[in-house]
């Protein structure tokens, strides 16, 4: 399904990673591991075409991914490490914003099942007057909507998270990749995931 | 990819509903700038005429400027902007709905305010209609011009200096063209070859500028 080509990526003038090559089939995790300043972000957002990698190439289905483009996008999740939600939306206005620029179809009675998962259901405030963990739950509760993803690629899913929230997220995890779809994920934590693939991009250069 | 269009016109403007304070100052600036040149160069009013058109438009530029930092930047530091730029629909046309939804919000009110402002200058009122379709045809594309700048600069240290040396000089042809055309109307020549090119500008703008906009937003991101 995914895979990646002799990737190097330079940032700042240092090299992150030189010749990185992996493969993942459908039904795959992977847990990206390495310490702070290793370049497991910047290989996230080298695997979502966010970010174009010094040499080397990203293959979605065979196909380059920068040749894609929004085909490939419809086809992934990506959250990043800024949660990715506006302060002066509430959460379920967040929710369904990103759900439409991500060409998924979440109805309000969807929506609001997914955020009931994450414990924010009778949340009508801004974001900005959650806390971190309820932030980021926000973001995640996203994970419950896109089933239809084939690709999940998640940088540090479980951060700011209380016990509950990342025992649900594992599971949300644990059920797509038990549906087929291909998982890539970094965290500090060593059992992100029981039975992934972990890739270790060793210490940072 | 209408309905990403729409729902980031949307998203925009609830935005700024939000957070009305935004828009006001950009607004309220227009006017006080617009307000100062009759308090200070008195009461002169053939003096007065003859500048109104130049300085309102350039009142409605730098009001127009004011906002474009904040086009993008909000975005790019919650990561919005990501999930926007991998976004199931075309970017280009997603920097376009955010660039109309600019226009809506910073554009669309000078339009409706400048008639009011050209009170001052004890303009002839046959000249409103002019002036007002001068700024509905010119606003758009500084939105447009002005979100070149806004993408390119995202993320630099500064950008907010850097955008508007950058954009201004962008700006000159509108407002050449765009006071020019209530001038004209004044003089009795009647505005609208100006008011044609400024259509055409527009049209150029809404043609060519989201693929310069999403193209720089692209290199921004890196």
């Amino acid at each position: 399904m995914l895979e990646a080509a002799d990737l190097e990526c330079e940032r700042g003038g240092r090299i992150l990673f030189r010749g990185l090559s992996l493969a993942l089939r459908a039904g795959e995790a992977l847990r990206v591991a390495g310490p702070n300043g290793s370049g497991k972000t910047s290989l996230l957002r080298i695997l979502c075409g966010l970010l174009t990698p010094t040499a080397g190439e990203v293959r979605w289905r065979g196909a380059a991914i920068g040749s894609l483009r929004e085909e490939f996008y419809r086809e992934i999740l990506y959250l990043g490490h800024a949660p990715a939600v506006k302060d002066d939306l509430t959460a379920a206005e967040n929710l369904s914003i990103t759900c439409a620029l991500a060409g998924l179809a979440a109805g309000d009675e969807s929506v609001r099942a997914a955020l009931e998962r994450y414990g924010l259901a009778g949340s009508d405030a801004p974001v900005k007057k959650l806390s971190q963990g309820q932030r980021r739950r926000a973001a995640l509760a996203r994970l419950a909507l896109s089933e239809a993803a084939p690709l999940w690629l998640l940088d540090e899913p479980f951060v700011a998270l209380d016990a509950a929230a990342v025992e649900l997220t594992r599971t949300l995890i644990r059920g797509h990749v038990a549906r087929g779809a291909t998982v890539v994920y970094t965290t500090h934590q060593e059992d992100g995931l029981p039975g992934s693939r972990v890739l270790d991009l060793g210490p940072a250069p | 990819m209408l309905a990403a269009a729409r729902t980031i016109v949307y998203r925009d403007l609830l935005l700024a509903l939000r957070r009305r304070s935004d828009v006001a100052t950009a607004l309220l600036f227009f006017v006080i700038v617009a307000s100062l040149f009759p308090l200070g160069i008195g009461a002169e009013p053939n003096l007065l005429r003859a500048i109104a058109p130049g300085v309102i438009w350039v009142a409605a530029l730098l009001s127009s400027m004011l906002s474009l930092g904040r086009l993008f930047a909000a975005d790019y530091a919650d990561g919005t902007l990501e999930q926007i730029v991998i976004g199931a629909a075309p970017l280009s046309v997603v920097v376009a709905a955010k660039a109309f939804a600019h226009w809506l919000v910073s554009g669309l009110p000078l339009v409706v305010i400048a008639p009011v402002l050209a009170l001052q200058y004890d303009v002839a009122a046959s000249l409103y209609p002019v002036l007002a379709l001068s700024l509905l045809l010119g606003t758009p594309v500084l939105s447009m011009i002005g979100a070149i700048g806004a993408a390119l600069t995202l993320g630099l240290r500064g950008g907010g200096v850097l955008l508007s040396l950058l954009v201004l000089p962008l700006y000159v042809p509108v407002l050449i063209i765009g006071a020019g055309s209530v001038e004209m109307a004044s003089a009795g020549l009647g505005g609208q070859g100006q008011l044609l090119l400024l259509g055409a500008m527009l049209v150029v703008a809404v043609a060519f500028a989201p693929w310069a906009i999403a193209a720089a937003l692209r290199i921004s991101m890196e």
